[in-house]
């Protein structure tokens, strides 16, 4: 399977507009329609949000994926060197929120990916990895 | 600092989103409307989205706050012109923004807050 990767910074809410474009340009790249656009541009905007704000800031590495020649997919990684997530399943629930959101960020990203994954430890960081096939 | 205009004529406030807003922005036009509603005395608020490509929870949340601040303020808010796509993906994503009008087009939005303010004894969106 082929890919490329791009990095881009996510530090603030200028940043997490920029995150979004970016995710945009690409979906259209690898050939997702309009609805399936939209829903990774979500998913990449909750994250994002969620990397400045609890995270204090991070990365997203962006992959474009050719596994074949009609299956072309993104996959999008946000990670940061925050305080990490003390409960992950907790993490998970809609409606939970550490902050003052709605608490449906972290989960209505992965009900927007095909693939789902994410990795946590206190003091270390959190890093969220999804993906979207067309 | 940038900001979402709000035009106001007769009665109603108007907002129109034309630009992909970042978090800060979406905040200043909630604090914005609330102080207008009251400074203008307006009784509706029509807010249209359909330059907006796409609403997430945050987002989704400020149009929440917006229409339960107006309502307090005496004042009946509608969102138009929301893009299918955009619906679709709210939907999947758990948020289908309770307590907030909806219309397809500034025409119906309008219409139905007429309507609205000329039944004010009814209880707001259903609730």
């Amino acid at each position: 399977m082929a890919s490329d990767l791009e990095t881009f910074p996510v530090r603030s809410g200028e940043d997490v507009v920029k995150a979004r474009q970016v995710v945009r340009r690409l979906a259209m790249d690898v050939g997702f329609s309009l609805v399936e656009q939209t829903k990774i541009v979500t998913a990449a905007s909750e994250l994002a949000r969620n990397t400045v704000i609890y995270g204090g800031g991070g990365e997203m590495r962006i992959e474009r994926l050719y596994a074949g020649p009609k299956r072309t997919g993104l996959r999008l990684t946000f990670e940061d060197k925050g305080p990490g997530i003390a409960d992950i399943d907790m993490a998970l629930r809609d409606g939970f929120t550490t902050g003052n959101g709605l608490g449906l960020g972290l989960n209505g990203a992965r009900k927007l990916s095909h693939e789902f994954d994410i990795w946590s430890k206190l003091g270390q960081g959190t890093r969220v990895t999804i993906t979207r096939w067309k | 600092m940038d900001r979402v205009p709000i035009l106001k004529l007769e009665d109603y406030l108007l907002v129109s989103i034309q630009v992909d807003m970042h978090d800060q922005l979406a905040l200043t036009l909630q604090d914005d409307l609330t102080q207008k509603i009251v400074a203008t005395r307006a009784r509706a608020v029509l807010i249209d989205i359909s330059a907006l490509e796409m609403v997430d929870s945050f987002m989704g949340r400020m149009l929440g706050n917006i229409a339960a601040m107006s309502r307090i303020l005496d004042a009946q808010t509608v969102v138009v012109g929301m893009r299918p796509a955009v619906a679709i993906t709210l939907v999947e994503l758990g948020l289908s923004l309770p307590g907030i009008r909806t219309a397809l087009s500034v025409d119906a939005g309008l219409a139905l807050l007429r309507e609205a303010m000329a039944r004010p004894d009814e209880p707001a969106d259903g609730e």
